[in-house]
């Protein structure tokens, strides 16, 4: 065995296979040594993503709960089983519904694959969002790990891009009259809406040219950029040395940092979650079947009509404020909002243990109440003032003034944490993000259960 | 001296050279990316303007409602007599709007907006009245010119065909 190097000759004569084996794999599959697990890590394309050796305090289950590993666990499933569908999958309007359906009654395991495509899609978008609270309570956001929060609200986009795009393709009455909505909605974007709609479109109207450009979209652009920034995500996790410590930032550091290679010792812990994983998704696929409704009937709108779940509490948005705040002011403040987080200024940084500090645990609590609370009143105040209501939204009445106290509303509570529990500015932030997401989960809440026939308020029962 | 000098700029010259062609390359690239994304005109039938014939004039009752699901669009007869072709699109977010005969008016599906039988928005959120096409009466045959619905701001007798 040659010791020195990595490409010198070897010694001795070697046979084929062996020869062959080491230009695929010149470095050590099943590294015994500290030096080889190294190289391995270093040379090992994939694994060269991933730092080398990693904190032993990061590697404990609960600090990240391996909702980043789980993300791509689950975009792997879904190019897996996503390559399997499109090989029954026909992009034409006349054609989808029913190569869905013959996929389904034909194909042995056609059902269970679209299954786990179908589940997969949806516990991606809140394994993710669950991701992006991790990465906020912890406070992994700060000094070399910005800009890594960035590149995550881009994958977020790219999941919700994928996820929507997806929707589209079983070409069913849901499928159908969602994107119908949500394309809607392009059209009151200022100035160019009614052409951001025709692009999206692919024409004047949902058709053959609608169909062709999701399907591109969701097989084609969409996982490959999705490949592309993951690498990039993860690259920037190992320049950062791994994830965030869990001990509190003000502690000083330890005499000897404890280090441990990342294989095994994190990499075996991430394969085990991610078995873990697929066997949920499995036995969910085994057990309950994507939905699948009546082939499209652009003549007929089901009463009610609802988007993809994830997009349910901008929908609600629609029903409460004029539209050029529910599809433009918000959202885009809601965006640059996100993408700000690791920008503000934060005296101090805090990171580490979840919640950043007990106040930050109480503050956080106190906004994810608040918020749902209100949003909840809210939602019916207006429901029944609506009712009695007529005319067209103002832009004032259902716009200005509520953006405006919605602003006056959150300063007040910011001034709250800081006056009664001393809070400080990262718990600050932290705590308002908790509000805003309380309020958008209660919305998808409120959208997707208390939403009946003509969208009026009724009881998911009755 | 001066030759390096000459030397120098030359190269940054040729250096900018490079780069104005380069931005000029990558808006080449962009403009066939922004070409493939513009909306494919001959996607629908409905760009092109063709006639629909509805029918002749005694067809349809003063007061009424008929729909056209082949031609996604309803004809209102007004009680004076007059004719309107409505698109069957909700102004909000474009779901399909039914004709409720039992309350003599349009109700969305999908938020609740309703519209009167000129397309008149009656309860919000459609933010304007219903779409349009024009109407022809020729030797009191009803014909309907399908292209792109008129977008309106107000209901207006201007509208209305007359035979
Ligand atoms: C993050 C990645 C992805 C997400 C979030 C996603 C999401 C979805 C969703 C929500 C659907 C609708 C399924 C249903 O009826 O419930 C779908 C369908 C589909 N997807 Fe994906 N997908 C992803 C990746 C892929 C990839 C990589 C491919 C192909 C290479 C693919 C191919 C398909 C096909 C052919 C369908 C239509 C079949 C059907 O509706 O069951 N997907 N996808
Ligand atoms: C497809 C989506 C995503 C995947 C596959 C992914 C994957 C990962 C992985 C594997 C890690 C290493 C630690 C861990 O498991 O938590 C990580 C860390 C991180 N992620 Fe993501 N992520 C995704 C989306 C996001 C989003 C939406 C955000 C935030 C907006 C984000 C921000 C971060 C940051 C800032 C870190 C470093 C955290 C730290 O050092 O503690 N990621 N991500
Ligand atoms: S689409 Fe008709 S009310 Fe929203």
């Amino acid at each position: 065995m040659p010791q020195r190097g990595d490409h010198s000759p070897p010694l001795a004569p070697e046979g084929l296979v062996r020869r062959v084996w080491r230009s695929v794999f010149p470095h050590p599959v099943l590294p015994r040594s500290e030096r080889e697990r190294r190289r391995t890590i270093l040379e090992f394309f994939v694994l060269h993503l991933r730092p080398v050796r990693v904190l032993r305090s990061t590697l404990r289950y609960t600090h990240t709960f391996g909702l980043g590993g789980s993300s791509l666990t689950l975009v792997a499933l879904m190019v897996g089983t996503g390559a399997l569908l499109m090989l029954a999958y026909e992009p034409t309007p006349d054609r989808a519904y029913l190569s869905v359906v013959a996929l389904e009654r034909d194909t042995l395991f056609g059902g269970l694959v679209r299954n786990i495509h179908h589940w997969c899609a949806n516990i991606l978008v809140v394994v993710v969002l669950a991701h992006l609270l991790r990465v906020l309570f912890t406070g992994g956001f700060h000094g070399p790990r910005q800009f890594n929060w960035v590149i995550g609200c881009g994958l977020l986009g790219l999941v919700l891009a994928a996820n929507f795009t997806g929707y589209l393709l079983p070409w069913d009455q849901l499928a159908y009259w969602a994107v119908t909505i949500c394309t809607g909605m392009l059209g009151y974007v200022p100035w160019i809406g009614g052409w951001l709609q025709a692009v999206a479109r692919g024409g004047p109207e949902i058709g053959a040219s609608t169909l062709v450009l999701f399907y591109a979209f969701h097989t084609t652009l969409l996982p490959v950029l999705l490949g592309l920034v993951m690498g990039l995500h993860f690259w920037r996790v190992r320049k950062a040395g791994g994830v965030v410590d869990p001990r509190p930032s003000g502690e000083p550091p330890e005499s000897e940092p404890q280090h441990v290679s990342t294989l095994p010792e994190l990499l075996l812990r991430e394969l085990a979650a991610a078995l873990a994983l697929v066997a949920v998704v499995c036995v969910l696929a085994a057990l309950v079947d994507a939905p699948l409704g009546a082939a499209a009937n652009p003549g007929m709108s089901p009463n009610p009509s609802k988007a993809p779940w994830y997009f349910v509490g901008f929908q609600e948005l629609q029903l409460h404020f004029h539209p050029l705040f529910a599809v433009v002011v918000i959202p885009v403040a809601a965006v640059l909002a996100l993408l700000a987080v690791p920008y503000l200024r934060y005296e101090p940084e805090m990171s580490g243990p979840w919640f950043l500090s007990a106040r930050g645990r109480r503050s956080a609590a106190l906004a994810a109440a608040a918020g749902a609370a209100a949003t909840a009143v809210l939602v019916v105040v207006d429901g029944l003032l609506l009712q009695s209501r007529a005319g067209t939204p103002g832009l004032i009445g259902r716009g200005l003034l509520p953006a405006a106290g919605f602003l006056v509303a959150v300063t007040g509570f910011r001034r709250l944490l800081a006056a009664r529990l001393g809070a400080v500015k990262a718990e600050i932030v932290q705590a308002t993000f908790v509000l805003c997401f309380a309020v958008w989960a209660m919305l998808t809440v409120v959208g997707v259960f208390f939403r009946g026939p003509g969208m009026a308020l009724a009881w998911p029962w009755g | 001296m001066s030759e390096s000098i000459q030397e120098s700029s030359r190269r940054s010259f040729l250096g900018r050279l490079w780069l104005v062609l380069g931005g000029v390359a990558l808006a080449e690239a962009v403009w066939i990316v922004v070409a493939f994304f513009q909306p494919r005109r001959r996607s629908g039938a409905r760009d092109a303007e063709t006639i629909y014939v509805a029918g002749p004039v005694e067809r349809f009752e003063p007061g009424t409602v008929t729909p056209f699901p082949d031609g996604r669009f309803y004809l209102t007869r007004l009680a004076d007599g007059g004719f309107l072709a409505l698109n069957r699109e909700c102004t909000h977010l474009g779901c399909t709007v039914p004709w409720v005969a039992a309350e003599g008016r349009f109700v969305c599906p999908c938020h609740a907006s309703s519209f009167d039988m000129r397309g008149e928005v009656l309860g919000p959120p459609a933010p304007r009245p219903l779409d349009h096409f024009p109407v022809r009466i020729e030797n009191r045959i009803v014909k309907v010119v399908l292209g792109s619905p008129i977008r309106r701001r107000v209901v207006a007798d201007s509208q209305v065909t007359r035979a």
